[in-house]
């Protein structure tokens, strides 16, 4: 059966409606939760790590090699580092990858219990498979998530530091002035909010890839391809119009 | 007691099911059988609330289950057990978490009392000690044995088998009839084994449905189905040559 963009819309939002109606037990969904949390977010923590201080690192370089110019003062290379890590690279490009490892991951995993009618089995128990399949990831991803990118910022920042020393284009002082000037928290705010928003983005949109998964194998890869593929289209769409938000104050 | 009363069910313009129906009876071991593809799992999936029927009743001891609200169909739900063809076993869970999870969602026991009717269940099945095995490291037939477990854990009233023994070998699938049968006889519930499997027919066929081009064709027992008269039955349960000739060579 073909669905055409609307209804796929529609059929998503009756999806959301079911993933949050009233849990059965919510013993067994908090223990779910728990669960969710380790699995999608701890368990993200080592790549999230290695990408976050070598991009930290690269940015510092980059920023210091292209400020040139003598009218630029050195601590300007700590200053953009901050604000390309805060503003942009942690919650958004971090959330891509995120999109990728997180988003495959579930769409795979419930397409394949869609599949082998392990799904089926849960309605027919009485249990709202929506529910209880669905939702402790999105709650697990929406608090987890921010603490995640917290660690990549902090992780960013320090990488910036050890790389701007090493490569002899900012001194240690020059550096630490530079993260802390003009700093503005509302730009950690936002930061946050998108992280937020992002992570419902993941989850949702690769959950409901891999709910409405029919066939076999070749269905599930698919199904988790499109999960990767339309969180990373949404999380642009959504970042331009949080940016557009935040910034046109 | 389960009634179907003139269900019916198309998908794409194809008509799968039409105006089937039949009853199951409480304390039987009920067979719906059938060539693959004539709309014996539709059947039991229309049953199941799986499928909405197009027209038609099924009657769970007196109450319409399409015609009830979503809560009540949960309710009845929660009063049934299933096995699929391919088990459905949850594959991060051990065979211990997956049979307690009904009693995890539906019951306030305590985990003491949890883990001795896990224990009874496999038990009851012969997987005692296998507690802690995962699904990908069960056989064929423990999976379905572990799948029964399942669907007996929190003692339902309706259980509904869907080729409880394709894929095993004669003596593993004789196995498996038997306790299915025997779980019926002692939980006195109404038990409905979908099969193509002959000698599970012959072995606990109490009260069966053959089902052709999604219709009931033929309605009887295990002693009936040998001396049917229905050319279609016949084909069916004598799809070997051979058999067919040795059968009629020894009425003759």
């Amino acid at each position: 059966m073909a669905f055409t963009p609307l209804s796929s819309i529609g059929r998503y939002f009756s999806l959301m409606f079911r993933v949050f109606s009233k849990p059965e037990k919510f013993s067994v969904y908090i223990r779910q939760i728990i669960f969710e949390i380790n699995n999608l977010g701890i368990s993200s923590l080592p790549i999230i790590a290695i990408i976050s201080v070598f991009m930290g690192g690269i940015i510092t370089i980059q920023a210091a090699f292209g400020f040139d110019n003598p009218m630029v003062p050195i601590y300007a290379v700590g200053y953009t580092t901050r604000e390309s890590v805060i503003l942009e690279f942690s919650p958004t490009i971090v959330c891509l990858i995120l999109a990728g490892k997180v988003g495959s991951n579930i769409a795979s995993e419930i397409g394949t219990m869609r599949i082998s009618e392990q799904i089926d089995a849960l309605e027919i128990m009485g249990i709202n498979s929506a529910g209880y399949l669905i939702f402790p990831k999105i709650a697990g991803a929406v608090f987890i998530f921010p603490f995640l990118i917290a660690i990549s910022m902090f992780l960013g920042l320090w990488g910036g530091y050890v790389m701007g020393i090493s490569a002899g284009a900012c001194s240690a002082y020059e550096y630490v002035f530079g993260i802390q000037a003009y700093f503005e928290p509302w730009k950690l705010y936002y930061a946050f909010t998108k992280v937020v928003v992002f992570a419902f983005i993941i989850t949702s949109v690769s959950a409901y890839y891999g709910y409405y998964t029919h066939g076999g194998a070749l269905e599930v890869g698919r199904s988790s391809t499109n999960a990767v593929v339309y969180s990373s289209i949404l999380i642009l769409l959504f970042s331009l119009i949080l940016t557009n938000l935040f910034f046109n104050r | 007691m389960i009634e179907i009363k003139n269900i019916s069910k198309g998908f794409d313009g194809r008509q799968i099911v039409q105006d089937v129906s039949f009853t199951f009876h409480k304390g039987k071991t009920n067979l719906i059988i059938g060539e693959s593809g004539c709309g014996k799992t539709t059947i039991i999936k229309l049953m199941v609330g799986l499928h909405e029927p197009d027209q038609g009743d099924i009657i769970y001891d007196g109450q319409n289950f399409p015609k009830l609200s979503t809560k009540g169909q949960q309710e009845i739900r929660k009063q049934i057990g299933m096995t699929f063809q391919g088990g459905a076993l949850f594959d991060s869970q051990t065979l211990e978490e997956n049979v307690m999870f009904p009693l995890d969602m539906f019951t306030d026991l305590s985990r003491h009392e949890k883990m001795d009717r896990v224990n009874f269940c496999l038990d009851r099945v012969q997987l005692t000690g296998k507690n802690k095995l995962y699904p990908a490291e069960l056989s064929g037939g423990m999976k379905k044995r572990a799948a029964l477990a399942r669907a007996i854990a929190n003692n339902p009233r309706y259980l509904f088998c869907d080729e409880p023994n394709s894929g095993l070998d004669p003596k593993t699938a004789i196995v498996i009839d038997k306790l299915i049968h025997s779980i019926t006889q002692e939980f006195d519930i109404t038990t409905i084994i979908i099969t193509h499997d002959m000698n599970s027919v012959i072995e606990i066929g109490e009260n069966i449905m053959f089902v052709h081009k999604g219709q009931n064709w033929w309605t009887g027992d295990r002693t009936q189905i040998l001396n049917t008269n229905n050319r279609e039955l016949f084909d069916f349960v004598f799809a070997s040559e051979y058999m067919k000739n040795l059968f009629m060579a020894g009425k003759k």
